[in-house]
């Protein structure tokens, strides 16, 4: 077995062995795990409509799994993800509906003021963990916290009411043409965008000098030092960009799927999920890619289950949860296919 | 004849890379047997097999007689064989005893016997004279002590055979000698000791045997009493090795450093450099002579701009550089081949191209208008692997996975290429085999040649001896004395190093020692 196959192999594997898993768990408490499964392919490939909402829940899961890819590549964990996309979704959703202006600039405006939100958040533990080494696992938490309750506290002042007004078209990412296609689901724009920072983020690391240095201070700061970077100025960039992403993460739920924001009981989970979307995709932006739609499908898909098959949610989640831990330990089968291919070349 | 390790026609394969071709080596029981070989030969790689973290491709190898397969180094552990790393495997704020016992703590219902282990390791450590605190935190102790709770760790896991990957490369001259007797010691004891060490005097002081490779391929063995260093050197390289580098005298011409009473403190803030001076200038070689920790780290680093500057003042070509950052001084036009290569020199998951870019990346061709130009990068960087020997696959290849000896030739090639008026170097032969030494040698001379400045910092009396123009002796954070290296002699720089003035010195026929009434202990 060549290289490339173990890199294929590996994942097919683990999300078969996470559906073997999740079975027993089902037969044990007295489901169907056939008609489970196939309620979960349907939930994500099932018709037009459902590949429709499924890719449009793969592109939040996009932007937040670049956050955090692109903050570890420079040797950061922004768990911040998740406040940096609730700040960047409501300054979406205040731009979209405050202003009026052409769509050629209302649009632009208003991912930038997502982006810009975003980044504000990151640039914060950037600096106390540039200025200070305040480590930026303890303040990117606690900015969750803060972006949650200050964004609930904005929503109310700046609207008077639970929710922000409904953004004007000439803001929003929805298209009818994407709609029509997918028998008439909330596919908008937004993946083209994730996309779109996809390929922003590899230039970023691989073409340009900014990414080189970026890389240089992750993996070795003594070293980066004596080569004369600017560590700290390294570290605060990474977090401002890493924010910027997860800000217009937050813009696809205010520009594309929702067209507003509503006061929030609590965190989306998106963010969080966002870590274990990079860490699937090994912090590439193509892995990202991969992390992100199985994240995005398994999400979407798994709302059928208790439709169709009558599993409960509880269920549901422990088995999502089981498949995702599959992928994840993906490492342990590549240790042992390692073993099995040395056996065959021994012989 | 007794062979308690036989390793027969061993392959092992990086890819489509060989690092041992076929190689064999017996192992007598009671010997010390030196493996041999240039930089990247395959040395670390063969005993990485020996010890279980490598799996060959072809082979054999045979303990006490009877066929083994060594698959992790747990059976290697079993099989009483032990391995002293080159970089030490232990837990900082463990104590040294947690360390030993870190793995297979040995457990009473469950709970981790302390006491009883403690005293097992002071039993070792007292039998082969280790003089090791079983309860001492690692962080407290010094290098070479660190080796030695490695070896205790071995024999407290019963080794009877033990693996020396370089061990005197970063030990002081004192703790080499210290090392030396305790593998004598071991010896004693019934042990079989494979040692790896690029210092021909060392082999023939010590072993009995030597095994030479030369890239990946097993040359032969020989007996050490039977042989030279020479002999080794011609063995090892397929040449013949020039030991004293040749070098016409010295043209020094105008001030390049220039330090006026420089204070630098450590990191706990303790004074480290107090009011240094030191001058160095264009087209000669200034070697500074001093036992390690008597501010020779402070030095560079305050030099380099990695370190502030308590008081005083460093110029470079008579621009003041106090207090200017790493990137500034580098511009002004310093070169800097630092002590530790791991920490300082190498982003090691970089590959070896990408870190031939690391002091240059910013310039143009390397980059322009902030997009780099991979292309360009990866060209310099073949001329660096071509021009100064650096054995890799290619510049793709990560840099970690360049033997030690290679990842060296890398830095230095970086930081010669870039042709700095002012060159320091740092320890820039520690780990290199005798050809490479050779060849560095005469670069820092080409340097001076061409008119550069070079600081050269070692441990080693012959290195700063043969190659400086002026030696400046460094005791206590200071220049004590600054002598011609043809005036002057070991013994002499040796007591200078110590602390003593020359005006406490008396030559007696062709020595130089104390005079009556000096105490020659003194530190
Ligand atoms: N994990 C690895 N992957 C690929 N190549 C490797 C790996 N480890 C070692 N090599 C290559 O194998 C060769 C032998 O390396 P090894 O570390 O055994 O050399 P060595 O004789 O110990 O040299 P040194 O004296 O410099 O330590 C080198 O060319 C090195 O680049
Ligand atoms: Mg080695």
């Amino acid at each position: 077995m060549s290289n490339r196959v173990i890199n294929l192999l590996v994942p097919v594997i683990s999300i078969i062995l996470g559906l073997i898993v999740g079975a027993i768990v089902m037969i044990f408490s007295g489901y169907d795990p056939v008609t489970a499964y196939i309620a979960l392919w349907n939930g994500i490939f099932g018709d037009a409509y459902a590949i429709g909402e499924t890719i449009r829940q793969i592109s939040p899961y996009i932007l937040a799994g670049l956050a955090v890819a692109f903050a570890f590549r420079a040797g950061l964990f922004n768990i911040g993800v998740e406040g940096q996309l609730i700040v960047g979704w409501f300054a979406a959703a205040y731009v979209g509906s405050a202003f009026d202006l052409p769509k050629i600039i209302h649009l632009p405006f208003a991912l930038i003021a997502a982006a810009l939100a975003g980044a504000l958040w990151g640039l914060v533990p950037g600096i106390l963990k540039a200025a200070l080494r305040v480590h930026e696992v303890i303040v990117t938490i606690m900015m969750n916290y803060i972006a949650l309750h200050v964004v609930n506290a904005l929503i109310k002042t700046v609207s008077g009411s639970y929710k922000t007004e409904k953004i004007h078209e000439t803001a929003s990412l929805r298209s009818e043409f994407l709609s029509n296609i997918t028998d008439y689901s909330t596919l908008h724009y937004g993946i083209l965008v994730a996309l779109a920072m996809v390929g922003v983020m590899w230039f970023l690391l691989d073409k340009t000098k900014t990414g080189y240095e970026l890389k240089s201070v992750g993996f070795n700061e003594h070293a980066s030092q004596y080569a004369g970077m600017n560590v700290n100025r390294n570290i605060v960039l990474s977090m401002v960009i890493s924010g910027a992403f997860a800000g217009l993460a937050g813009s696809m739920e205010a520009l594309g799927t929702f067209g507003y924001l509503a006061n929030l009981g609590g965190f989306t989970g998106i963010g969080f999920d966002g870590i274990a979307v990079a860490l699937l995709g090994a912090n590439t932006p193509l892995g990202v890619i991969f992390g992100a739609s199985l994240f995005g499908s398994l999400k979407y898909g798994a709302g059928n289950m208790p439709n169709e098959a009558g599993v409960p949610t509880e269920i549901v989640s422990i088995i999502i949860a089981l498949i995702i831990f599959f992928v994840a330990s993906g490492y342990i089968i590549r240790v042992i296919l390692n073993r099995v291919n040395k056996k065959k070349g021994a012989k | 004849m007794e062979y308690v390790i036989e390793m027969l026609d061993i392959r092992k394969e990086f890819g489509n890379f060989v690092a041992n071709d076929n190689i064999t080596l017996q192992l007598k029981k009671g010997e010390i047997h030196a493996l041999l070989g240039e930089n990247g030969a395959g040395k670390s790689t063969l005993m990485n097999v020996l010890f279980g973290l490598y799996q060959p491709e072809g082979g054999e190898i045979r303990v006490r007689g009877e066929k083994v397969a060594i698959s992790n180094p747990n059976i290697a552990n079993n099989l009483g064989i032990g391995m002293v790393h080159q970089h030490f495997m232990l837990v900082e704020n463990l104590t040294v005893t947690e360390n030993i016992i870190l793995g297979n703590e040995p457990k009473k219902m469950g709970i981790i016997n302390i006491q009883d282990a403690a005293k097992k390791v002071a039993e070792i450590s007292k039998l082969y004279g280790l003089n090791v605190d079983p309860y001492a935190k690692i962080a407290d102790i010094s290098v070479g002590m660190q080796q030695r709770v490695e070896i205790l760790k071995t024999l407290y896991r019963g080794a009877e055979i033990l693996i020396f990957d370089e061990p005197t490369a970063s030990l002081t001259p004192q703790e080499i000698d210290e090392l030396f007797i305790i593998m004598k010691k071991l010896i004693e004891e019934n042990k079989s000791i494979i040692l790896i060490t690029h210092k021909l005097q060392e082999i023939m002081d010590v072993t009995d045997r030597v095994t030479v490779i030369r890239k990946g391929q097993g040359i032969g063995t020989v007996i050490t009493s039977e042989t030279n260093p020479e002999e080794l050197a011609t063995l090892m390289v397929g040449r013949q090795v020039i030991f004293k580098t040749e070098k016409g005298p010295a043209f020094p011409a105008d001030e390049v450093l220039h330090i006026e009473n420089l204070v630098v403190e450590d990191y706990r803030g303790v004074s480290k450099v107090k009011g240094l001076n030191l001058s160095v200038r264009k087209g000669e070689i200034v070697g500074i002579a001093g036992i390690d920790g008597n501010g020779q780290s402070e030095l560079i680093e305050a030099i380099t701009g990695l370190r502030k500057v308590k008081e005083g003042k460093i110029s470079i070509n008579g621009k003041d550089i106090t207090g200017k950052r790493p990137r500034e001084i580098t511009e002004i036009g310093l070169g800097h081949i630092p002590q530790d290569r791991h920490k300082h020199g190498l982003v090691l998951e970089f590959s070896v191209g990408y870190n031939a870019a690391l002091q240059s990346y910013y310039h143009e061709p390397y980059s322009k208008k902030g997009i780099m130009n991979y292309k360009v990068v990866s060209e310099k960087a073949k001329k660096i692997i071509d021009t100064y020997d650096v054995r890799t696959q290619g510049e793709h290849e990560p840099a970690r996975a360049l033997s030690g000896g290679n990842q060296q030739k890398l830095i230095i090639g970086r930081e010669v290429e870039r042709d700095p008026d002012l060159l320091i170097a740092a320890l820039p032969t520690r780990g290199l085999d005798v050809g490479a030494i050779e060849f560095i040698h005469k670069r820092l001379i080409e340097q001076r040649d061409n008119g550069k400045a070079v600081l050269l910092i070692s441990f080693e009396l012959d290195e700063v001896m043969n190659v400086s123009d002026r030696i400046a002796v460094i005791y206590d954070g200071q220049i004590v004395d600054t002598v011609n290296p043809s005036e002057t002699t070991e013994q002499e720089l040796g007591l200078l190093m110590a602390g003593h003035q020359k005006s406490e010195m008396i030559v007696v026929g062709d020595e130089v020692v104390l005079k009556e009434g000096e105490d020659p202990n003194v530190e």
